[in-house]
């Protein structure tokens, strides 16, 4: 044969494999609102950047007549590419083969270009639109979770990896997101669940659609285990094209650096946002905005539990994190959820080189014997080992209420904060001025002819005396009381100052956190 | 922004207690549907787990001691054996056999 000639048997057979499930199986595919997996990747990814190995590979089942079929790319669609000309590893399930079924072969493609991400240290994205373990291969889908499941396990905290859901991810498929930094989900197509509806009926009698048991609104408001919600695929591929430009290739390089932009202070005016009455709700996400470049605020798991914000920004052309109690929802408490939220994110920063930076504003734990009997103690104690083990530059900034417990796992001094500041409205005391004059005046409150007078002078007084920034400061937790407009350069000038911030924890195999 | 304005702004909040200090706040899904707590009565025998009553072993007005069988409630293959808890009396029993009953459904009440 002649090269010509050969070109037009590789060119065919290509097209084979490049075909799919085939027509009517894209068809139901389309049909339901979903890309297909290779449309997926080319609107993901920069264009033409796009690049696949492991075409040709064919399945390896040999039982119920399996070797007789033939699956293109046996279900899985692997690469390269870039994003804003990052490097990216990807692969992407095509469930118009053999509905996407995980067999022996197919996770072989993944764990492989799990191992290249790994060698490359570039970021790793998994696109999952699978009906799970591919029944005929019996053991060997199960071996192949498993082996999925390690790598992503290993390469935690070394590579960012993102999982996307654009179908349905069931059983011990869910596993592998679970187990990476960001699961992004995506309205009415996103199904993901360790048991679905038909076993749930079977054994236990209860009936419930696949969306209200695990769509994607239920992960990303109710179970906390998605991180970005989107209302098309189109906007959820915009929503990781803007985490990818704020996070950096691996844990050994910084996020890259983007040209310095100031905030839109006609928009977003700190003086406006913040209301003078310490009892008053405001948006901490404005504050936010009035603090960062260009007044970009990328915000991680918007919908579960709204009480604590987390999210990137820039200061300077450099990604930070922000974390902060958010008034608006619940005073802006700490809770079991709002604890493991704050944590995982505390500790992806500090794996990934991005400054920490803490505005607090909260009135303690939220208390309640649904919180205490959740475990509150376990998930609150994550934020404080979170913070303590963080070796990135943390700054806090206390702009109002610090109470009790709070004030010290916000991020406090005592927790080896680099840089401590406060607000003039600050208030950073063992409790609220209420509960601690109720307590430390009880006598003389109880005895006087009209206790409620008594107590509210009693209040006013240790408000007054405790209720602000100065007694902190007079003991240098507090390392400067700022206006709150000077806050974006006093933000600005700590993180150059610890850019070379080098810190060693003692020497140990891995901690125990309160998972 | 005019007092009515402000009124309707106001409005959107609730008040929120945390150690009898009152803040203005929103509430979030997961707080209004929180559970509220009750203490355990050891005189009403309620469903561990949704499952079928396959079998009852009591009649009303029997009376019964600490680890006697009650009934045999069967979910997930398994046949999980109901214990009275308490010495007593059946005063009623809420369920028949072969029904199929939801977590927390009272099956039996003694006295």
């Amino acid at each position: 044969m002649s090269i010509k000639q050969k070109t037009h048997d590789l060119k065919k057979r290509m097209k084979g494999a490049l075909e799919g499930g085939g027509e009517r199986a894209i068809e139901k595919q389309k049909s339901v609102g979903k890309m297909t997996a290779r449309e997926r990747i080319i609107a993901l990814l920069d264009p033409k950047s796009f690049h696949e190995y492991d075409l040709f590979v064919e399945h390896a089942a040999k039982d119920f007549d399996m070797d007789k079929k033939y699956l293109p790319g046996d279900g899985v669609i692997t690469g390269t590419g870039t994003i804003y000309g990052y490097p990216v590893c990807i692969y992407a399930q095509d469930f118009t083969v053999a509905g996407g079924s995980l067999g022996y072969m197919h996770a072989k493609k993944i764990t492989k270009i799990m191992d290249h991400a790994m060698r490359l240290k570039v970021p790793l994205i998994g696109i999952n639109d699978s009906g799970g373990a591919r029944i005929q291969e019996g053991v060997n889908s199960l071996a192949g979770y498993g082996e999925i499941f390690y790598r992503n396990t290993q390469a935690s905290g070394v590579i960012p990896q993102i999982s996307v859901i654009l179908g349905p991810c069931a059983g011990g498929a869910v596993y592998s997101p679970a187990l990476t930094d960001f699961v992004f989900v995506v309205q009415n197509i996103s199904k993901m669940f360790i048991t679905g509806p038909e076993v749930i009926k079977t054994v236990l009698g209860e009936e419930i659609s696949m969306e209200a048991l695990g769509g994607a609104r239920v992960h990303a408001e109710k179970t906390g285990n998605a991180h970005f919600y989107a209302e098309s695929e189109q906007e959820c591929f915009e929503q990781i094209k803007q985490l990818i430009s704020f996070i950096p290739w691996n844990n050994m390089r910084k996020a890259l650096t983007y040209l310095k932009k100031e905030p839109k202070q006609e928009e977003y005016n700190i003086g406006k946002i913040f209301p003078s009455d310490a009892k008053q709700p405001y948006d901490v996400r404005d504050v936010i905005r009035a603090i960062g470049d260009d007044s970009a605020f990328l915000e991680v798991m918007t919908l579960f539990a709204p009480n604590i914000v987390i999210g990137f920004s820039r200061l300077n052309g450099e990604t930070v994190g922000f974390v902060a109690n958010q008034p608006l929802y619940l005073a802006g408490v700490l809770d079991v959820d709002s604890s493991d939220k704050a944590a995982r994110f505390i500790r992806y920063c500090d794996a990934f080189n991005i400054p920490l930076v803490t505005l607090v504003d909260l009135p303690g734990y939220l208390p309640g014997v649904d919180q205490e009997h959740a475990g509150v103690i376990r998930h609150g104690a994550k934020v404080l080992y979170a913070y303590s083990e963080a070796t990135v530059p943390k700054i806090t900034v206390i702009v109002r209420k610090a109470y009790g417990g709070g004030y010290i796992g916000m991020c406090s001094r005592h927790l080896k904060a680099d840089f401590v500041f406060a607000w003039p409205t600050a208030e950073i005391a063992v409790m609220g001025p209420e509960g601690a004059a109720n307590i430390i005046f009880k006598n003389e409150i109880n005895s006087a002819e009209d206790p409620d007078k008594v107590r509210q002078l009693k209040i006013k007084e240790y408000k007054k005396k405790f209720a602000n920034p100065y007694v902190a400061a007079a003991y240098g937790y507090v390392d400067a009381v700022i206006e709150p407009t000077e806050t974006r350069d006093f933000l600005i000038h700590a993180l150059e100052i610890s850019q070379h911030k080098s810190e060693e924890g003692p020497k140990k195999k891995h901690g125990i956190p309160p998972f | 922004m005019n007092m009515k304005e402000e009124e309707k702004k106001e409005s959107k909040y609730s008040t929120f207690v945390v150690h009898t200090a009152k803040y203005k706040t929103l509430l979030t899904k997961s707080f209004m549907e929180r559970k509220s707590w009750e203490p355990e009565n050891t005189n009403i025998i309620k469903a561990i787990i949704p499952g079928n009553i396959n079998k009852i072993m009591i009649k009303k007005g029997d009376v019964v001691k600490v680890g006697d069988r009650l009934l045999v409630l069967e979910a997930m293959k398994m046949y999980n054996q109901i214990l009275s808890p308490v010495n007593g009396k059946i005063k009623s029993i809420k369920v028949k056999e072969g029904e199929i009953v939801a977590k927390n459904a009272i099956l039996v009440e003694l006295e």
